[in-house]
């Protein structure tokens, strides 16, 4: 029997189904969860896709976080089950306080859509793990409210901590996909909660999984291989 | 019938490009001497029967938890006594 990873589809959901390619196609089992369910279908894992659900009314993330089955995602998070939010999912878990600080509007008030750099900090969470520490990966990115925010403190002991788990590389022209995209404070592009179960990131590991498509390179896969080979082996 | 007025602010050391950009127009318009402008949120609750202590702690709450996010954003709560006709 292989992992099953459920997927959230919130209205206003756009990525699901990508996500639940992807996940297939690392080689574990997609689950297709409801907003309103607050019954997970005993999945081993979570996704929260990208999108802008509950149209991004108030803020990003902000009426999804009190949807029936967040409930159950956030007391499950906090037990150990790992969930990785992706762009809308990112601003959702920063929400439900499952990750520290906030996502605000991009500083140059674009929509923002591009093939970006990546270096992934940290290979020891429960999404990360099939990377290396330094390796710098290239998978795309769009968004309107991609600008990560913290206190100072709380981006010192993100730091510290090594919970910065994503950085966008900074030099060489914008164009290439260099540079940071929305203002993000330090460079972060994704963080982890403090036991690793949890990972949010701006840009989507999901579009870059086939070298037909996207960025032409695989460089998201190991997110959904990391997680199977976590399940398999636990 | 009440009005409760919910006001939020970005926390004045987040940038917000909203209100420079609000800002950096009003010279073009020919409105000088406004060196900053932040841009905020403003809900208009219509409470039903009395706004007591019980009903202002409720929407105390809701706006701590739901209309701001206080990692970011203030807030202040006030109940409007009588209708304020705007602009006239």
């Amino acid at each position: 029997m292989t992992a099953r990873i459920g997927v959230v589809t919130f209205p206003g959901s756009l990525d699901d189904r990508d996500t639940q390619r992807a996940i297939k196609l690392a080689g574990a089992e997609p689950v297709a969860l409801w907003h309103k369910d607050k019954d997970l279908k005993q999945v081993d894992a979570v996704v929260l896709p990208g999108g802008f659900s509950y149209g991004d009314y108030l803020r990003a993330g902000a009426i999804s976080r009190f949807s029936p089955v967040m409930e159950t995602v956030i007391e499950q998070a906090k037990s150990g089950m790992p969930v990785l939010g992706i762009c809308n999912g990112f601003q959702i878990l920063t929400e439900a306080h499952l990750l520290p600080g906030a996502m605000l509007g991009n500083n140059h008030l674009h929509f923002i859509c591009r093939d970006q750099k990546l270096r992934v900090e940290n290979a020891d969470t429960a999404w990360t793990s099939d990377y290396e520490a330094g390796q710098e990966i290239h998978i795309p990115l769009k968004n309107m409210d991609g600008r990560y925010v913290a206190d100072e403190r709380t981006l010192d002991m993100l730091e510290a901590e090594g919970r910065v788990a994503f950085r966008y590389v900074v030099g060489g022209a914008a164009a290439d996909g260099y540079g940071n995209p929305n203002g993000s404070l330090r460079d972060i592009a994704g963080i982890t909660n403090e036991a690793g179960n949890v990972v949010g990131l701006m840009p989507h590991p999901e579009h870059a999984v086939e070298p037909l498509i996207g960025t032409g390179r695989t460089d998201g896969l190991p997110f959904f291989t990391s997680i199977l080979k976590k399940l398999v082996n636990a | 019938m009440a009005r409760v007025v919910v006001d939020v602010m970005l926390k004045p050391e987040i940038l917000d490009p909203q209100g420079q950009a609000v800002q950096r127009a009003l010279p073009r318009l020919g409105f000088e001497g406004v060196s900053d402008v932040r841009q905020g949120k403003r809900f208009e609750l219509e409470v039903d029967g009395p706004v007591d202590d019980a009903a202002l702690t409720r929407i105390r709450e809701l706006a701590e938890s739901f209309l701001a996010n206080t990692v970011i954003e203030d807030f202040t709560v006030k109940v409007e006594d009588e209708k304020v006709e705007a602009g006239k």
